[in-house]
Order: structure tokens, then C-alpha cells, then sequence
């Protein structure tokens, strides 16, 4: 099949993005930033509370993690539940033992299946951000936008009622978004996103109905990326998170403030062969004079606060 | 479709004429640098999905837009301080999205070679003269950006037909980057007759196919250059070797990956009769001193 003329058109070939959701711009090239204190590195651990409905549909595509047998996938079901039963607590001691301030995103059906977790997560007063739906209701390209609508109203209303807080952060299962997602989040009073990984810093990103912030969550760097893509073992996902913070910690010393952005799973790390390496990377993290652990709100407020 | 591509002889490693590399080096060393822009929402190219998601896939493209936001700096610090110019397979199009890139690569007098328009835009399916015209587009685009003609080709996301060789060859270039049957040049057949050459551009050492592909460890990839470099520096000994590495700065910048690198960028260039270069030079060079001698060993080894 001969291809048709038109692909050697390149319409977006210019200066800049092949979009306009942000401005093209180096790292390097922007104001360094310094964060509160002059700490070099914000630590930012989040937790992802999740459910994995077992009728799993994975329309257009499952998520990461997800349903893998044929029905009833009572292995990934159960060992998924495993982190919201058990390996959470197990989480949270170790997030206070090194006294590092966590988020929690929560995808608001586990948190109306479970409300026990979200008035735990509530009391601790720690900063709970919107994870969609459940992990089986991605947001994607060709999504119906009022259904899509109709998804964050209903997430962002269960954890805001029942949250008591006003949920400023959003983060999509599985990173995935339709072109109408950030627009769809500040039209409902989303501060700032977590699923654009193209950056080490936040930075400002457009749309329809006004700025939403990018706050890059890093991929990379993320307990089920490296242990269940990777296939890492659990040692050697400390020994890359403590490579990770040296190198962001010596290049803060002569280019300003670093995000340190560790996503992870309370069904992964909350395993007991697991936790261990993960109070190994704390320790050694807090063990710096010069990290700030805070949670998302307040690292994008300091940020915001650095803007020229 | 053909059963064998028919670019080139059999060819015994052992035995062949020696390669001697400027000022007696056993290794001709270069680094490639992949410096790519890929499309959010590509024309649609009926022989491979440009995302593996419905468009808008924000994971993928954020994961190569990472590379020019933040990696490809931290890669030209490293390479600056050990003294290695880039040799830099370009998404052509980024002298328009990102000139600042073209720019800085510029000044340190790296290479420019094609690694055609955009990574989301495949050969495949092309008829020769689309092929053609866009290879000729990628060449013109880097001569009116940085002053320098394209000497290599590295086909956009390793996408070919049966004629690309012929075609490049055609269009001027004198290298390929695009085959990985060997650790030293080798001539190429094109319809032209032209002298046109491989240049080893190891798939084995790419840092996206080591943690994509492979998922290997970062500490362990510094440990595979180590190793592919003492190899080579002990063969070099008696006749002349390339080793390449090929990098993203989506991939290998990363905090939890550079400083592995590094530490073996360091150990490699830490050693005498180590020739520190580009791919154009390695082509030039082989051309000229050692191409005829090849090929005269080809013919023989053929018909003794």
C-alpha cells in the first residue's frame, strides 16, 4: 500500500510544541527555584489507593496492574486489595517513622467501598488527591466528553464530601488523559495534574478554561514501573530512588531546587520483603539536611511563589 | 520480498587487512546521541501505530518530551566533560521546534547526521520517490540549519525499504547506521556503485533498547559498556575496532541512570589508543585508507 501525499505534509512543523497545552522551555533555561528554608530537594512520596474491579472491561485498554486471567482473576484481585487491607499500614508507619509527609490519591469508588480508608487518610489530615474513578475507568481519546464530565464530577464529589478536604490535585488511573481532561479538572477546581512526566519541575500548562499546574509524577522512578515492568528486584529500586536523590541533590547545588517524585503502591511496597528497602531509601533521603519533604499543594505553592 | 537484503558479503572477522586508526588507537570511539521529536497526533501510517494508545497518548509522548526539556542538557554536560562530541541522529525537524538544541550542538562542533523528519513518520509504505523526497528534505533541512552536509543515515525509528541504502547513497550520504552485522566498517552495495559504508552503531549498547527493551538495571548498563569496551580494546590490539554508543536523553538522563553512565564514559576514556571521534570521521577515514582493501579481501575471500 503506496502511502498518500499528504504524509510528507508536516502542518506543525514550527517553532515550539506540535500543541498548545505549554510553551517549549529547558529546564536550565528557567529561574532556579528555591524552595522554603533553602532545602535543595522537595521529597514528594504519594500514595496510590486503588481499585481493580474484577469484572475488569478494559475498554480501550486495562490498566496497568489490572486483570490479567481469565474471570474470576482472583489472584491480581485480591493481591491488589492486599495494599488497601495491609500494606498501607505498614506504608504509613514507615512515612512517619521518617517523617516524611505523604499524599494519597484515591480512586473515589475504593474510597466509597472503603470509607474507613479515606477517614483515616483524613483524620492523619494528610493531602488526598482525586485518582478518577477506579483503575478500569481510564480517561482517553474518544471518550464522550460529557461522560467524561460526568466521571471527575462524581470522583471529585464522593472525596470532597466525604474528604472534607477541597481536592486540589488530580491524578488520572494509569496517567491516561483525553485531550479535554485538564480543561474538564479546572473547570472543576483542580489545581494542579500529575500524569504530563515530561519534566523534573512543575511548570505551566494551558487550557480552555484557564492554567491548571503540570506536576510531573514521575514514571521512571515508580515502585510498579521498576518492580513489575522492569522486574527489578526490591533492592534494586532503593538503590535507584538513592541514585536518583543524590544526583537531583548535587545538580540542586548549582541550578536551584529539584522534585524528587516517588509514586508508590501500598500493593507493592507494603509487601513484607519489600518494605524494608523502602525504609532504606527514607533513611537515607531525610537523612539529608537539605530535603524538604512536603506534600504536592504546598511544593506547587513554593513554586508558584518562585515565578517570576 | 527478498530472502537476503543484499547489502553486503559475507565477511569472516578473522583474517581480515588490518585497520589502523589515527595515531595507532585500537578503538574508534563514538558516542550517538539520538535527539528526536515525535508527534502527539501523527498521520496515520498503515504499517505501524505510531501510539499505543488513542491519541492524545500523554504517557508516551511526555516520556520523549522529557528528553529535550531536561535530559539532553544533563547528556552534553556529561559528554563535555569528557571531551566526546556528540554525533547526533536527528529528527530534522527539531532545527524548527528546538533550535536552542541545534545551537548548542552546533557551537561544539558536533555532527548532525538523519534520523529523518520525525520518529512518528515511518518509511514504510513509501514509493521510491516519497522516500527520496523526504530523505532529501531531512538532508536539506540539516545543511540550512548548522552549515554541515549529511554524511550518515539512521532511518526514522529504524523504519527501511529495499531501496533506502541506494537512495541515500544517491542523495550523498556515505554511511549507514542502520545495520548491526559487525564491529568494524564494512562497504555496503548500492545500485549507484558508490563507496558507501556501515558504521557500527551497536543495537546492543542503545540505552533505549537496554532499559525498554531489556529493563536492565542502570548500574548494570555501565557495567555492560565496561565490558564491551575491554573486549574491543583487547582485539583492537591487533586490528582496528568501533564502538559506539548510542544514547536518548529520554532514557539515559535520568537522575536514577546518567551518573552509571558517566562513571563508564570516564573509564573508557580514561584510556591511551582510545580514538575519540565522530561517525563522519570514522567513514572518511575507512574510505579512503582502508575501503579498496576491503573490498579486494571480500572478493577473494568469495572466489580464492
Amino acid at each position: 500500500m503506496t502511502l498518500d501525499p499528504s504524509y510528507l505534509d508536516y502542518p506543525l512543523r514550527r517553532y515550539g510544541m506540535d500543541h498548545d497545552c505549554y510553551d517549549w522551555s529547558m529546564l536550565t533555561d528557567r529561574k532556579p527555584v528555591a524552595w522554603p528554608d533553602g532545602k535543595r530537594v522537595a521529597l514528594w512520596v504519594n500514595v496510590a489507593l486503588q481499585f481493580f474491579p474484577l469484572d475488569q472491561k478494559g475498554k480501550p485498554f486495562p490498566p496497568p496492574g489490572g486483570m490479567s486471567t481469565a474471570y474470576p482473576d482472583l489472584r491480581h484481585y485480591t493481591l491488589r486489595d492486599y495494599g488497601n487491607r495491609v500494606g498501607v499500614f505498614r506504608l504509613i508507619e514507615a512515612l512517619d517513622r521518617y517523617g516524611v509527609k505523604a499524599s494519597f490519591a484515591i480512586n473515589a469508588e475504593l474510597a466509597e467501598r472503603y470509607p474507613y480508608l479515606l477517614r483515616r487518610v483524613a483524620e492523619r489530615g494528610d493531602e488526598i488527591l482525586c485518582h478518577g474513578w477506579n483503575m478500569d475507568t481510564p480517561h482517553y481519546g474518544g471518550l464522550d466528553v460529557e461522560a467524561e464530565r460526568d466521571q471527575v464530577v462524581r470522583s471529585l464529589d464522593v472525596l470532597r464530601g466525604h474528604g472534607g478536604q477541597a481536592v486540589k490535585g488530580w491524578l488520572s488511573p494509569g496517567k491516561s488523559q483525553s485531550r479535554n481532561t485538564p480543561a474538564l479538572l479546572v473547570e472543576h477546581g483542580v489545581e494542579y495534574m500529575c500524569d504530563w512526566i515530561n519534566d523534573d519541575m512543575p511548570y505551566r500548562f494551558r487550557t480552555a478554561a484557564g492554567e491548571i499546574t503540570a506536576m510531573p509524577l514521575s514514571t521512571e522512578l515508580e515502585d510498579r514501573f521498576i518492580l513489575l515492568n522492569n522486574l527489578h528486584s526490591e533492592t534494586e529500586y532503593a538503590d535507584q530512588i538513592i541514585d536518583a536523590f543524590d544526583f537531583l541533590n548535587r545538580e540542586a547545588g548549582d541550578q536551584g531546587g529539584r522534585l524528587l517524585a516517588l509514586n508508590v503502591h501500598p500493593w507493592l511496597l507494603g509487601q513484607p520483603h519489600r518494605i524494608g528497602e523502602f525504609e532504606r531509601l527514607l533513611a537515607h533521603i531525610v537523612g539529608h539536611e537539605t530535603v524538604w519533604s512536603a506534600p504536592p499543594g504546598e511544593i506547587r505553592a513554593a513554586w508558584l511563589a518562585a515565578q517570576p | 520480498m527478498q530472502e537476503d537484503p543484499g547489502l553486503y558479503d559475507y565477511w569472516p572477522y578473522e583474517g581480515r587487512p588490518k585497520i589502523s586508526w589515527p595515531n595507532g588507537a585500537r578503538v574508534a570511539f563514538w558516542v550517538a546521541p539520538n535527539i528526536e521529536f515525535y508527534e502527539l497526533d501523527p498521520a496515520v501510517n498503515p504499517h505501524r501505530k505510531a501510539w499505543p494508545k488513542p491519541v492524545p497518548d500523554v504517557h508516551g509522548y511526555a516520556t520523549r518530551d522529557y528528553g529535550n526539556r531536561v535530559g539532553h542538557m544533563r547528556m552534553m554536560r556529561v559528554l563535555d566533560r569528557y571531551g566526546v562530541r556528540g554525533s547526533i541522529s536527528l529528527s530534522t525537524a527539531l532545527c524548527d521546534h528546538h533550535p536552542e538544541i541545534i545551537e548548542m550542538c552546533r557551537e561544539r562542533e558536533w555532527e548532525f547526521f538523519s534520523h529523518g523528519i520525525y520518529n512518528t513518520r515511518y518509511t514504510y509504505g513509501m514509493s521510491e520517490a516519497q522516500e527520496r523526497a523526504m530523505i532529501e528534505d531531512a538532508m536539506a533541512t540539516i545543511e540550512k540549519h548548522t552549515g554541515q552536509r549529511c554524511s550518515g543515515y539512521l532511518a526514522p525509528a529504524l523504519t527501511h525499504t529495499e531501496v533506502t541504502m541506494d537512495l541515500f547513497a544517491e542523495a550523498g550520504g556515505i554511511y549507514t547506521c542502520d545495520l548491526f552485522h559487525d564491529d568494524q566498517p564494512t562497504p555496503v552495495h548500492v545500485r549507484s556503485g558508490k563507496k558507501f559504508i556501515s558504521v557500527p552503531y551497536s543495537l546492543e549498547m542503545n540505552d533505549t533498547i537496554v532499559y525498554v527493551v531489556n529493563k536492565i538495571e542502570p548500574r548494570r548498563y555501565g557495567e555492560m559498556i565496561r565490558r564491551n569496551f575491554d573486549r574491543l580494546y583487547q582485539e583492537g590490539a591487533t586490528n582496528g575496532v568501533v564502538m559506539c554508543i548510542p544514547l536518548h536523553a529520554y532514557q539515559v538522563s535520568h537522575p536514577h541512570r546518567l551518573k552509571a553512565f558517566e562513571e563508564a564514559l570516564e573509564y573508557i576514556t580514561g584510556h591511551s589508543d582510545v580514538w575519540v571521534t565522530t561517525g563522519r570521521e570514522i567513514a572518511e577515514y575507512y574510505i579512503e585508507k582502508c575501503y579498496d582493501a576491503a573490498v579486494a579481501d571480500i572478493r577473494e575471500r568469495i572466489e580464492p
